[in-house]
């Protein structure tokens, strides 16, 4: 970097200049620059940079050279050319991707994001966007506000950006009027009240000819406001953080002998001192902190955003992705959230998607459990949605496979956000933001009872298991199920039966047979089975259950090796030639409908414990072999080695 | 240096102060940076099968080990370091690693294209772009396959080049270790989707956000050590078209007329020796490196005589595999 600022800096180490920060205090912003595309944003931050005197002499070579062979100003210096480094981008002359520009003025470091205008890159608008304390919005001023103005005003404040600068560009092709000027200001001000920014700062500017970009302009006498790069350096865009509750989403466990166990993470918000008490928030565990180890030196204290490892008075069994809070400030620890995402995918969102979550430290399964609305970006109204589309920002309900801490994203920007993940493309499809849990718990912590499972377990001496049985309807679930608790029971084991269609009578009995229904169906009895396996049982299920992905949340409720798939398998036809509960004959009548195998797909496990061709083998062998299974996964002292899994 | 870790002798309690604790003498912007950078070699650890850190030797690599060593203290860097030797590097370079991998307890890895080097490839007779790719893109390419790495660190920063300037922090590689500019994934908030499918890796860049005077600014205050070359002392040098290379051994081709003079001269950047230029300068400190890159008028790549060889040449060298 060599900038006159810069230099300035370093003429403080050798003589001090009173103008000059100390070094040790230069504090840093990272901004975005966005809008339509052709507003100017890529011409500003050359700009910026040349007045900043950041552009090396080389570069500034290279820069003339490209704008006689690329330029789009009749060979002037194309400031535009600095940033579109992409060869695309410079044949087509737009921005495709986010470039990261860096300068420095006396009192601040600048991290640039220059974003694309174009609405098909919303995406790496939205990502810009994602780490910025500020946003300079640009409008070209004969054009006014456009939708991509309004979109990228919407994302900036959904992303919790509060201070922006409306850049009114290219001031110099409307004749530097106060009128047109003062009319775009009013209409941003009009349209962004409901986005409660902190801040707007309105700026006249021409980013081709430098006015008020570093130097107040003697073309626009009727502006008195801040030159850009004076507001750049003077903004407080106060986060905070320190005020806030303290959060350490553990990144890692940090364990190089016996001796030290650490958690390595950097902190959310707010801050810790050694002695202070934590609570490892989806266990409820809590303890106080022994050690706040850095590699200079233990300290005493850690502040939000340092990155440091924690060593804890008691040996708590914390791993990746547990959130380390405040006891008495915890965050929300739930499986339902509603949250705002903005669509980053050309696979439409749609309701029941399955999707991996990472947000902070842990990734975990879950599905969209419905769409609430889509906001139209122009009105700001919330629409009634059945999908989101790629670039569409919309309010969604989510749900995960088990419980994960977080915050609302207002409270808190580190633990409130969150991304969606493909789970075959892998392809990031969305960007979220927690509002709030939906689960009605969000005041309800998880509670660290003595009686533990692995306690439960040891007094009926067997590792409880939960063997999962799914097939059509008519496979032979139900058979299989009843003899297997037989023969287990007899050999002395502890266990219980959950069969799908005497739980529809009860537990279940207000639900449908529709996708979303059966979906809840299942996610119910995961969840009996699941406290049945905390009381120490051999749980056996006969559900039908035909969607992978709600099986596999079911999978993720129980401790690793603890959830046996069993997949019943007989063709559809010799299921209907069946037909033991007569369903087949009403759905051919029309009397029922969504049943699975005729107007419902069944997925199949991909890789189940065992599969059972009812078709084949008779119900007492296929008994047996699913009571062998069981038997290898039981046998052995449930508090010995494995009890570490629990 | 006090502080090192000597291989196999790794504290059972680890002393509960090493040494005065630094950190208040880091800027708000470099303390940002570093903890940005811990975040990020953690998140790969955590995260990735089997990571491994490029280690090319340069300042920017000695600031990215010691990072690592920061990042998971008390336990040293649980990953290997790879270097890829072209066989034309300087022996002051060879020599500061050697010395740094036995001093730290490295696992350090040395790979290098001795088919290309047996073919008759080299940096005066092979054209230059082909060079590099052979030497250091396939090199690395095929030191990656060997080990199975699915992620591996690199010290690139977005000030060095436009190209560089485009890259995420988490760079999505498909399989072949291609580059999709047009194609990268959202990188939002810190949180880095690190999910591959076979076949496909991960290039991590922790130093994304740091420029080159954040880089000298932090060896300074950090005291980290770097390889002599960066600091000024009286060298062999060849001035050819304005470029001071320097002889590093008795493979050095001259062209007619060619003298080989002293001269007081440093590097910026170090790459192949004899594609490497040296600038004349009087800075045999880091404060005075620090005070001339400050000063300076030209940026650090206009010694690498490899990016200018063709328009968007960096682009090109990314998408083949180059880091």
């Amino acid at each position: 970097m060599s900038t006159a600022a810069a230099r300035a800096i370093a003429a403080e180490t050798i003589q001090s200049e009173p103008e000059v920060l100390p070094r040790q205090e230069r504090s840093e912003l990272r901004f975005i620059t966005c809008g339509s595309v052709d507003d100017g944003k890529s011409t500003l931050i050359g700009r910026l940079l040349h007045e900043a005197n950041s552009l090396f002499r080389d570069q500034m070579a290279t820069l003339e050279r490209d704008s006689r062979r690329f330029g789009t100003t009749g060979g002037e210096i194309d400031y535009a050319l600095l940033l579109d480094g992409l060869e695309a981008e410079r044949e087509q002359g737009i921005t495709i991707d986010v470039a990261y520009r860096f300068f420095a003025t006396a009192q601040r470091a600048f991290i640039v994001a220059d974003t694309p205008g174009h609405k098909q890159y919303t995406r790496n608008m939205a990502t810009g966007a994602s780490n910025a304390d500020f946003a300079v919005l640009l409008v070209d001023a004969r054009r006014g506000l456009l939708e991509q103005t309004h979109r990228h005003a919407v994302i900036v404040s959904l992303l919790g950006i509060r201070h922006v600068a409306l850049a009114i560009n290219k001031i110099d092709l409307v004749e530097f009027s106060q009128d047109v000027f003062e009319e775009i200001a009013a209409a941003f001000r009009a349209f962004a009240a409901p986005l409660a920014f902190a801040s707007i700062t309105a700026i006249p500017l021409s980013a081709r000819f430098g006015d008020n970009i570093a130097e107040p302009s003697p073309r626009t006498p009727w502006y008195h406001g801040p030159t850009l790069l004076r507001l750049l350096e003077t903004i407080d865009v106060g986060h905070h953080r320190a005020d806030q509750a303290f959060r350490l989403p553990v990144q890692w466990v940090n364990r190089p002998s016996q001796n030290f166990r650490g958690f390595a993470g950097t902190v959310a918000s707010g801050e810790i001192r050694v002695g202070d008490a934590v609570v490892a928030a989806a266990s409820g565990h809590t303890s106080r902190v022994a050690r706040i180890v850095t590699f200079d030196g233990d300290v005493p204290r850690a502040a939000a955003g340092h990155a440091v490892t924690l060593t804890l008075e008691d040996e708590l069994d914390i791993a990746r992705g547990d959130v380390l809070a405040a006891p008495r400030a915890r965050p929300i620890v739930s499986r339902q959230f509603s949250a705002d995402v903005v669509w980053m995918d050309e696979d439409p969102g749609v309701p029941r998607a399955a999707y991996l979550l990472k947000a902070g430290t842990a990734t975990v399964p879950a599905v969209i459990a419905n769409i609430a609305s889509a906001l139209a970006v122009d009105t700001l109204l919330n629409e009634d949605a059945d999908i989101l589309p790629l670039n569409s920002i919309g309010r969604i309900h989510l749900e995960t496979t088990i419980p994960i801490a977080v915050d609302p994203y207002d409270d808190n920007r580190t633990t409130g956000s969150f991304i969606l993940i493909d789970r075959t493309t892998h392809r990031t499809v969305a960007a979220g933001m927690i509002r709030e849990s939906l689960g009605g718990s969000q005041e309800i912590h998880g509670h660290a009872h003595d009686v533990t499972p692995e306690r439960r377990a040891f007094l009926k001496a067997q590792t409880p298991v939960v063997v999962w049985l799914t097939g059509l309807s008519g496979a032979g679930k139900s058979t299989i199920a009843n003899l297997v608790e037989r023969r287990l029971v007899a050999q002395g084991f502890h266990t219980m039966l959950l069969d799908g269609d005497n739980l529809r009578q009860s537990l279940n009995s207000d639900l449908g047979f529709d996708a979303l229904s059966r979906t809840e169906n299942v996610r119910r009895v995961g969840e009996v089975a699941r406290l049945l396996h905390d009381a120490g049982l051999i749980v056996v299920t006969a559900l039908v259950s035909p969607f992978r992905a709600d099986r596999a949340r079911i999978a993720a409720l129980l401790p690793e090796g603890r959830f046996l798939e069993v997949f019943v398998d007989a063709p559809l036809d010799v299921c209907r030639e069946r037909d033991p509960k007569g369903l087949y004959a009403k759905a051919e009548a029309g009397r029922i409908r969504h049943l699975t195998g005729r107007d419902q797909a069944y997925e199949p496990p991909v890789s189940p414990a065992l599969v059972l061709n009812t078709e084949r083998e008779s119900a007492a062998i296929a008994a047996e072999r699913v009571v062998r299974l069981v038997v290898a996964h039981t046998r052995g002292n449930p508090s010995g080695g494995d009890g570490a899994q629990l | 240096m006090s502080d090192i870790l000597m291989p196999g002798a790794l504290p059972e309690e680890p002393p509960v102060v090493r040494r005065p604790a630094r950190q208040g003498r880091l800027s708000p912007h470099l303390k940002r940076l570093e903890d940005e950078a811990i975040f990020i070699l953690r998140e790969v650890v955590a995260e990735f099968r089997n990571p491994v850190m490029l280690y090319s030797v340069g300042k920017d690599s000695s600031v990215m080990l010691h990072l690592a060593r920061k990042a998971f203290f008390p336990a040293r860097p649980p990953f290997p370091f790879l270097h890829i030797a072209s066989g034309w590097d300087f022996r002051d370079l060879l020599d500061h690693r050697d010395r740094t991998a036995r001093e730290l307890g490295l696992d350090l890895i040395v790979r290098s294209n001795e088919r290309a080097a047996r073919a008759g490839v080299n940096p005066f007779d092979t054209e230059t772009g082909e060079y590099t790719r052979l030497m250091l893109t396939e090199a690395l390419k095929a030191a990656l396959d060997e080990f199975g790495f699915d992620a591996a660190f690199g010290g690139g920063r977005r000030d060095e080049e436009k190209a560089r300037a485009k890259e995420r922090i988490f760079s999505h590689r498909a399989s072949g270790h291609i580059w999709e500019p047009r194609n990268q994934r959202p990188e939002l908030w810190s949180l880095f989707n690190t999910r591959l499918s076979p076949g496909e890796t991960m290039r991590v860049f922790p130093l994304s956000n740091w420029t080159e005077f954040d880089i000298w600014d932090y060896i300074r205050i950090e005291d980290i050590p770097i390889v002599p070359l960066y600091l000024a002392a009286d060298r062999p040098v060849v001035d050819r078209d304005g470029a001071l290379i320097v002889v590093d051994d008795e493979r050095m081709r001259f062209n007619p007329g060619e003298q080989v003079v002293t001269r007081r001269v440093r590097f910026r950047t170090l790459g192949c020796w004899p594609l490497s230029a040296a600038t004349a300068s009087d800075a045999t400190t880091v404060d005075d490196i620090f005070a001339e890159v400050v000063a300076s008028e030209s940026s650090e790549r206009q010694g690498r005589l490899i990016d200018g060889a063709m328009h968007a040449s960096m682009e090109r060298k990314k998408r083949e595999g180059y880091f």
